[in-house]
């Protein structure tokens, strides 16, 4: 069992000032979650450069190579066949497949290593905190175990900025 | 916030000693390469588009961004706006053209007996070639001055009815252009080989000039900042530019493959024939134009670092700039000069001496006004950009 601390703000200013509050006193965040992007939230939750684009470039190079490696065997190598008088080695007719493979592996790269990487997915265990939590307004919810059960701390802090519906939840994880 | 740019004399001296170098090397060249009529046209012809493609860049770019709501160009919106400043020079020398007719265009011989020329004879007639050629710089020029002077009555009046005549300019500018820019490419450059035609030929001189606009626009944003200009252009504004540029030479190099591969596919004559000169007589410089057109700009520009340092995009830029020069070189040489051409002293004489005049041009229409607009409703947000 684990403890949460989850509540609302009507405007996303509150929620900037709370978040960076509760991270200057060191108290995690488990996350924040917002109906829009919202400027100058990454900074403050003092989040890390994604490396999806690396993987993106990887999975893509590797795309590239097998799309290409794979159409210069069969056309060369494996069954030679003479088409519209050319080359068995036509460059040209090999780029659109090239093209088309190298972002069909890009794009699978990157959904999958972020789906492993957030831990989603099938079979993914994901408590939900609340049923409005996809819906119109601007939520922090605080892991109160590695806050240090510090209950009163978050609350005052969140309800300094008029925070909404400040709720403790129990969930297993 | 006011800004006024001034033209030191070490940039004007700068600027006239490019165009000085350029009148000496066309001296010497013509002494010493002793060129024909041709070539010397060709040349004209070749900088004189590719001068244009960039003047007018900066109406596309200016209505493009107001068209699509956009508001992080605003503060850096006289940078095009001085870029439209060339086109009525270009104007003139494009006319200039008609002393050149028969040396660049040979559907403009009379007497050919050419079953196809003659079948497209209703079109690619000397009259209304220059008839066309007027209206498209009436149509560009005209539509320029009124979105430039619309944000110049902004800059006096902060009344919001401003911003709105200026879609409705930019909305016309961008109809205009859609049609103009297709057909001044069939006229200008694709009628060199009357033969051939393809029908993608107009995109794919738009994105040429769209890369080598936006460009000029990074180079421009780069010098007025070392010169302790623009201050409030900030890192993300940096990084939408190199996005821009990066995307729109893969977007070229697209474009060129789409047209490329259906001629080699078909392997039609009356096709190929256009490629064909090019991929004997030319062989290495049409193979360059690919590498530093899009090899070049998609491996150095494809980190978010790279879009971002100022220094190493302007870089890029100038590489890319260089890039569309031989593009547009590609497509007027092998049409009118063919196997014999070579870039000598003429044609970087003709380079510096165009560039010394742009140059002029844009800077002083630079320092005519404040460099940063007043009372744009979108100024604000361009001031807090970030991603």
């Amino acid at each position: 069992m684990r403890r949460y601390i989850s509540a609302y703000f009507e405007d996303e200013e509150n929620l900037l000032r709370a978040t960076k509050d509760l991270r200057d006193k060191q108290l995690s965040i488990q996350d924040v979650l917002t109906p829009f992007p919202i400027h100058g939230l990454d900074p403050i939750l003092g989040f890390k450069r994604s490396r999806i684009p690396t993987i993106g470039f990887i999975g893509g190079a590797i795309g590239c190579i097998i799309a290409f490696g794979f159409q210069a065997w069969a056309f060369v190598v494996d069954y030679p066949l003479f088409i519209g008088g050319k080359p068995h080695f036509a460059i040209p007719s090999f780029i659109p497949i090239t093209f088309e493979l190298t972002v069909l592996f890009a794009a699978f790269a990157m959904v999958f290593a972020f789906l492993i990487r957030s831990k989603l997915g099938p079979g993914a265990n994901n408590p939900i905190h609340d049923e409005r939590i996809t819906d119109d307004r601007f939520m922090i919810i605080v892991d109160l175990d590695e806050a240090g059960n510090q209950d009163e701390l978050v609350k005052e802090i969140l309800l300094k900025e008029e925070a909404q519906e400040i709720k403790v939840k129990e969930i297993d994880k | 916030m006011e800004e006024k740019y001034t033209l030191k004399r070490k940039t004007q001296y700068g600027i006239l000693s490019i165009a000085g170098v350029g009148i000496l090397l066309l001296i010497l060249g013509y002494f010493i390469e002793s060129p024909n009529r041709q070539e010397l046209w060709a040349n004209v012809l070749i900088n004189n588009l590719y001068f244009l493609f960039i003047a007018l860049f900066g109406g596309v770019f200016l209505a493009l961004h107001k068209i699509a709501y956009a508001g992080w160009y605003t503060a850096l919106k006289r940078i095009p706006e001085a870029l439209t400043k060339f086109l009525p020079i270009s104007a003139a020398l494009m006319f200039l053209i008609y002393f050149g007719m028969h040396d660049l265009y040979h559907w403009s011989h009379e007497g050919l007996h050419d079953p196809i020329l003659e079948g497209k004879a209703a079109y690619l007639n000397v009259p209304f070639f220059f008839v066309r050629m007027a209206l498209y710089f009436l149509g560009w020029i005209g539509l320029t001055y009124l979105l430039r002077k619309n944000t110049l009555d902004q800059d006096l009046n902060p009344d919001l009815k401003y911003h709105n005549r200026g879609k409705i300019l930019a909305a016309l500018f961008m109809v205009f252009f859609a049609i103009s820019s297709s057909t001044m490419s069939w006229d200008w450059i694709m009628s060199i080989d009357a033969h051939w035609f393809s029908t993608l030929f107009g995109w794919f001189i738009f994105i040429g000039m769209f890369v080598c606009g936006i460009a000029t626009i990074i180079l421009l944003i780069a010098f007025l900042k070392s010169q302790g200009y623009l201050e409030y252009i900030n890192k993300e504004h940096i990084h939408d530019m190199g996005k821009y540029l990066f995307a729109f030479s893969i977007f070229w190099m697209y474009l060129w493959f789409s047209q490329y591969l259906l001629i080699w596919y078909s392997h039609i004559p009356e096709e190929t024939a256009y490629f064909a000169p090019r991929l004997t007589d030319h062989k290495i410089l049409f193979f360059t134009v690919l590498v530093i057109n899009f090899l070049f700009p998609f491996l150095a520009l494809m980190t978010r670092d790279a879009k971002r340092n100022l220094k190493w995009l302007s870089f890029v830029a100038i590489v890319v700039l260089i890039g569309h020069w031989l593009n547009v070189y590609m497509l007027v040489i092998p049409g009118t000069i063919g196997k014999t051409a070579q870039i000598g002293l003429i044609e970087i004489g003709f380079i510096a001496l165009y560039l010394g005049g742009f140059l002029y041009v844009v800077f002083t229409s630079l320092a005519k006004t404040p460099l940063l607009v007043k009372n744009d409703p979108l100024l604000e947000e361009s001031f807090h950009y970030e991603t």
